[in-house]
């Protein structure tokens, strides 16, 4: 088994365990009001840290590709015109191939 | 969701998960032009469709998987890993960091880590569900699978804790058809093509989290504060840190959030409303819950 098999088995077993666990515990023990605000905030950081990263980072170092900037904006554009989920991630897909086809590296 | 309600800043005394906006909506009734904790029954303005809210919402989200297959394969997974991801761990967010990290040959480990942390959310919504639709025994183990926050946001938008249970399992099993075949669809096709980028695909990771996180973003200063915070931790020690590690680094914004910001709402006050609001909730219209969905 690769590593790689590994890593996608872990994460399916360990997201598994957390929804399992909601539904198992006893309702008290997360019910403190900050735990559940730090619960609330850790998709928050970790999506914006995610999206930053993958926008303007390769490996270890920085990678402003103007094309994929290009298409992040576009999909700031999109989520301010209460563009649905889809519709989004089409248009920074497409934005970004269309520069990239222009020839915008 | 209500118009009005992303606005409000008193939205932020609401401690409980908050998956999607439109069951968070009908949490407040309207005050003097302002909304408050609700506080009282209010009417349900149309009957309970928790069917076909479900069904609506599972395939106008579902299908997104397309873009966690292609996304996934262009990372380096393969097919089949990619289909397990969305068949076992079936939580969007989780499989699009995942694929992330490994496109960009980073720690398995830290990417392992850093998606399993991002599934812990579902713990919240697994309580809050559990309240309601009661699950025993072994039935508990295939519930949990479905624990996410679309069936979360269509469940507590039910009136009634029947409905609740139809809701449920038809925004699971919609959701989750729809997303398994969407991912070996999307897997399968990106396959075919040449360069993912271009294609754009590498923009559909950074777009998707965007798109998931957005609603949040709207709903208070405090959300914005710790995406601006954790971003910027992450990209600071980019270079420093093993790929991965950074975005795990940015759970300590979440927690300076959680600490600085403490919920007003710890009161019996404003729990009791929140449980005694169950069920007065409009259900969100099909296919307009808009951009907050994970399963994506």
């Amino acid at each position: 088994m690769t590593a790689t098999w590994i890593a996608v088995l872990a994460t399916a077993a360990g997201c598994y365990a957390f929804k399992l666990a909601g539904l198992t515990v006893p309702q008290r023990i997360l019910a403190a009001p900050r735990v559940r605000r730090f619960a609330e905030l850790v998709p928050v950081a970790l999506l914006a840290a995610l999206s930053a990263v993958q926008t303007a980072t390769n490996g270890q170092a920085f990678d402003l590709d103007p094309a994929r900037l290009a298409g992040l904006g576009a999909a700031v554009v999109a989520l301010v015109l209460r563009a649905p989920f889809l519709l989004v991630i089409v248009v920074a897909a497409a934005t970004a191939a269309v520069l990239r086809a222009a020839g915008v590296s | 969701m209500p118009p009005g309600a992303i606005r409000d800043r008193h939205q932020q005394v609401d401690n409980s998960p908050r998956p999607m906006e439109p069951m968070d909506g009908g949490r407040w009734t309207v005050d003097g032009g302002r909304r408050s904790a609700n506080g009282g029954p209010r009417t349900a303005d149309r009957p309970p469709r928790p069917v076909r809210d479900g069904v609506g919402l599972g395939l106008a989200v579902g299908v997104s998987g397309v873009a966690f297959g292609a996304a996934a394969v262009s990372s380096g997974l393969t097919v089949w890993q990619a289909s397990a991801l969305s068949l076992l761990a079936f939580t969007g967010a989780s499989q699009f960091a995942l694929a992330g990290v490994i496109a960009s040959g980073g720690s398995l480990l830290a990417g392992t880590a850093g998606a399993i942390l991002l599934g812990s959310r579902n713990t919240l919504y697994g309580l809050r569900l559990a309240e309601i639709l009661r699950p025993r025994g072994l039935f508990r183990l295939p519930a949990a699978l479905g624990v996410i926050d679309e069936t979360t946001a269509v469940t507590l938008a039910q009136p009634d804790p029947a409905a609740a249970k139809k809701a449920f399992t038809a925004t699971f099993w919609c959701l989750y058809l729809t997303w398994n075949l969407a991912t070996l669809g999307g897997a399968l096709g990106a396959g075919r093509i040449g360069s993912p980028q271009s294609f754009g695909l590498d923009v559909v990771g950074p777009a998707a989290f965007l798109a998931l996180i957005w609603p949040r973003l709207k709903a208070g200063r405090t959300e914005r504060l710790v995406a601006l915070a954790g971003a910027a931790l992450a990209l600071a020690t980019t270079s420093v840190l093993p790929v991965g590690v950074p975005v795990i680094l940015a759970a300590t914004a979440a927690l300076a959030g959680a600490l600085a910001s403490p919920p007003a709402q710890g009161s019996p006050a404003a729990a009791s409303s929140r449980r005694a609001s169950f069920g007065l909730e409009e259900a969100p219209a099909a296919g307009k819950t808009g951009p907050g969905g994970d399963a994506t």
